[in-house]
């Protein structure tokens, strides 16, 4: 039976493999645990905070953490959302996160979460940050300004890709993503075919020619 | 031109064998010889130890010590922390712009000082001060900068920079430096006189474990301010599965306010190093690092003579003073500006050539430290008190103290005091005590800790300084009664929203935002529903961080919104009109009014 790990998210039972996280063993029980910069085949990035759980009393991101015999692990409380609700406010106003100009708007993770947090319009004022858009390459072009940090395009270039098109440069407020280049993406091993052209969640590095591809309505926080 | 700098940072590459994990190294050296790590340098280094141009890039740009664009041969670095606008940093700073005839943050016309502001350089004892490359100057005043300008202008060399030298260590050669120990109490673990190395002969005389078992039953807990029980981590990482080992000690002394391990380092580097090589044998590691930050460079070559010492003695290197088998060496890694780096496992990143980013945990580092083996990170002051813990024993060692924090502490006090300097003094002190002690009679409120620590005013004051009370790492700053305590928490968190590695959501934007309705309040423009704001959004930093920098970083806010209050009530005051009070009308339709060309009728003067 050591090969078998019972916890409880909310009270309910769940069960976990050995080196699963709180994330993996919840979505294999079909309880949801809100997350952003999570990617189900990325290494785990922990940095957008919104699946912090209360682990055992301490807070934990169920991205990050193993799942581990008896531990008692809070989702759904009032406390949590809150919480959740200031870190995509403040992702929000971190960015130039203006919906109805943007042509991921209805397949846009961030939007998606904004909703499903019941949040109808940030409260905290807009930093309006200024970086230049990159449509140097012939079938994806960047802007930057709606970059979440997620870190994902940065791990699928190096991890799936074997190139290591992109990285963080700079830290605190000024930390953003950098392509591998002096010059602009075009100048990098970039392909429109690579897993790091299909990660972004937001409408940071998008494909050319498929802006608004997705009606209203069917749009991911209509399907959930 | 190119083609020099091509040859020449191939061969600094060379030096560092190529390997990307001495990146640090690598870019310190380019910015050292070069006075930046240009575009070309960065293609240069990646070609020679094979990693991507971005991921040098991303290390240079995380250090505030290295820079891709050119600096002047003289890189002046004025403090400005809390402590030092205090002591009179603006008329200091204003004489250094009117000297050079530039601004912070740009670089005289020949191309030759740079001047630029730093965080805590761990002189707030000795406040204004700043760094000329890795000197030291400290008690600036207008005067002084007039000289010191002149003196640089003369031959551009901070090493022939003429000042008077300081106490002990410091006016030695190799230190050369006018910093002052400022060592006003010596307590009976630090200060005391002591019988070198007799701790390290008595614990090779035992097994590694019985060493932890001494350290355990002095209940010896970490001086860098978490607290964690040396035995204990020592006890996990000697347990963890790994061939290779190591101890990393933390001199990266960061939190502002705290400058204790810079005296420790000037007086009692062989009892650090004892310590080193206790806990190397204790956890069986043969490989120990000194993570030194950049603002005590100049304090390397004293490090690394009394390291060359120790290896001729044999107290360093193979079978150390005759015991079979026990080998043992440390090396020094420089930082480059991070305050982040003192997180243990950022400090870890950053030795393994990595931008300063604390690492996903679990692993703790004492499973998966540096290079991914079991490591064991520790303070300073704490492998000190290793060293005296195996020289005199633990029962001596936990005779002072309070009960769950045995022993003594170093605190480093400055601000609006009259004996500012480091104190040891056993844990349980009172604080009114301790501020009778440095001279302070009327302090409106003292900081404890650092701002990641808390902010009290005179009802806290006869609470104790120990781990299950006010717990420290060592800092302690106080305010006198003239002091805004509203500004001096926004000047905190200053701090912290430069110091943010940037990782993480809440600690990144988080702290933007109350530095943000801080100035608002400041500024007059606060509404009593801020005071609330403040307190939602820093409870979710503290509550979401990824580290324990953003874990605290809301202190300085929370603690004086709890024992301040009045401070801000008296700042705020409801809006007066239907509109947020940092919403100017006239100002938001003046660009429509522009374009219109005509003036609104609605809102007019
Ligand atoms: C942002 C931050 C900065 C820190 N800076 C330091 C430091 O400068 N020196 C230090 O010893 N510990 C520092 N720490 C604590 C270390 O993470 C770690 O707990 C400590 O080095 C362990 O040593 P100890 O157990 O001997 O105290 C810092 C922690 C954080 C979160
Ligand atoms: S560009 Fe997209 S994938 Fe990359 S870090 Fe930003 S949000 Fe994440
Ligand atoms: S809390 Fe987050 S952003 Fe802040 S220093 Fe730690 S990891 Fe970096």
């Amino acid at each position: 039976m050591s090969d078998q790990i019972t916890f409880t998210i909310d009270g309910v039972e769940v069960k976990a493999k050995p080196g699963q996280t709180i994330m993996q063993a919840a979505d294999d029980a079909g309880i949801y645990i809100p997350r952003l910069c999570y990617h189900p085949e990325l290494t785990a990035h922990g940095s957008c905070r919104v699946c912090t759980v209360i682990v055992n009393g301490k807070p934990q991101t169920a991205c990050t953490q193993p799942a581990a015999e008896g531990m008692i692990v809070e989702n759904d409380t009032p406390e949590l959302l809150e919480h959740r609700r200031n870190l995509v406010d403040m992702l929000f106003v971190e960015g130039n996160h203006l919906c109805m100009f943007c042509e991921r708007s209805g397949n846009c993770e961030l939007q998606a979460m904004a909703y499903r947090l019941g949040i109808l319009a940030p409260k905290y004022p807009y930093f309006y940050p200024d970086k230049p858009v990159d449509s140097t390459h012939k079938d994806i072009f960047l802007e930057l300004n709606r970059c979440i940090l997620c870190g994902r395009c940065v791990n699928a270039s190096k991890d799936v890709d074997g190139k290591g098109v992109f990285d963080f440069v700079g830290r605190s407020i000024d930390k953003k993503i950098a392509v591998n280049s002096d010059k602009n993406l075009k100048d990098t091993t970039m392909a429109v075919t690579d897993k790091a052209a299909q990660v972004c969640p937001v409408g940071s590095i998008n494909k050319k020619g498929t802006a608004f591809k997705i009606p209203y309505g069917s749009d991911i926080e209509h399907k959930k | 031109m190119i083609e020099n700098l091509r040859t020449e940072v191939e061969q600094i590459c060379k030096s560092c064998g190529n390997d990307r994990t001495k990146m640090m190294d690598i870019v310190r050296q380019v910015q050292e010889k070069f006075g930046q790590v240009s575009s070309e340098a960065m293609d240069v280094i990646s070609q020679s130890v094979n990693c991507t141009r971005v991921e040098v890039e991303s290390v240079v740009s995380f250090y505030a010590f290295l820079s891709k664009t050119s600096k002047g041969k003289v890189v002046i670095r004025l403090c400005n922390d809390v402590v030092d606008k205090m002591a009179g940093l603006t008329p200091v700073a204003e004489a250094f712009k009117k000297e050079l005839g530039i601004d912070f943050g740009q670089t005289t016309p020949d191309g030759k000082i740079t001047l630029e502001y730093t965080p805590c350089i761990g002189m707030c004892d000795q406040a204004p001060a700043a760094l000329v490359n890795d000197e030291v100057v400290t008690y600036l005043s207008t005067d002084k900068v007039k000289e010191l300008v002149a003196d640089i202008r003369k031959h551009y060399d901070p090493n022939k920079l003429k000042h008077r030298l300081g106490d002990g260590n410091n006016a030695t050669d190799l230190v050369h430096s006018c910093v002052h120990n400022g060592i006003r109490k010596k307590g009976r673990v630090i200060f005391s006189e002591y019988k070198q190395e007799a701790g390290l002969r008595n614990a090779l005389a035992v097994s590694p474990v019985e060493v932890i078992n001494e350290v355990k039953n002095a209940r010896l807990r970490g001086r860098g301010g978490a607290g964690f029980p040396t035995g204990m981590k020592w006890q996990f990482t000697r347990a963890a599965e790994g061939t290779k080992k190591y101890i990393l000690c933390n001199a990266d002394e960061g939190e502002p306010g705290t400058f204790k391990d810079r005296v420790i380092l000037t007086e009692r580097a062989d009892m650090l190093f004892e310590g080193m090589t206790i806990g190397g044998y204790a956890i069986g590691a043969e490989s120990g690092i000194l993570y030194l930050r950049g603002e005590y460079a100049y304090l390397r070559k004293l490090l690394e003579k009394v390291l060359k010492d120790r290896r001729d003695k044999n107290l360093l290197g193979k079978d150390i003073l005759g015991r079979k088998g026990f080998n043992f060496d440390i090396s020094i890694q420089m930082g480059a500006g991070a305050y982040i780096c003192g997180e243990e496992t950022a400090l870890i990143s950053s030795c393994e050539g990595l931008r300063g980013d604390p690492k996903t945990r679990p692993p703790f580092p004492a499973q998966k430290g540096y290079m991914g083996c079991p490591s064991a990170v520790n303070n300073v002051e704490t492998l000190c008190c290793v060293a005296r813990i195996l020289e005199m024993g633990a029962a001596w060692f936990a005779e002072v103290g309070s009960k769950g924090s045995p022993s003594t502490k170093l605190l480093s006090v400055s601000g609006d005091c009259r004996l500012p300097g480091v104190y040891e003094f056993p844990f349980g002190i009172k604080v009114s005590d301790l501020l009778k002690e440095v001279g302070a009679d009327d302090a409106q409120a003292v900081l404890v800790g650092g701002p990641s620590g808390q902010i009290i005013g005179p009802n806290d004051y006869k609470r104790t300084i120990c781990y299950d009370d006010l717990a420290t790492g060592g800092a302690v700053v106080v305010f006198g009664p003239e002091r805004d305590m509203v500004k001096i928490a926004a000047e905190y968190m200053d701090f912290f929203v430069e110091e943010s590695c940037g990782y993480c959501t809440p600690c990144r934007v988080g702290n933007v935002l109350l530095k943000k309705y801080l100035d608002k309040i400041l500024d007059g423009k606060g509404e009593p529903s801020d005071l609330d704001f403040l307190k939602s959004l820093g409870e979710s930093i503290k509550l979401t961080s990824r580290c324990g920098l953003g874990q605290t970083s809301p202190n300085p806010v929370l603690t004086t919104l709890k024992n301040f209050r009045s401070a801000y009530e008296s700042k705020v005051k409801p809006a007066e009109n239907k509109f947020q009070p940092t919403f100017d009308i006239k100002k938001a339709v003046a660009v429509h009014e522009s374009i219109a060309n005509r003036k609104s009728v609605i809102f007019t003067e």
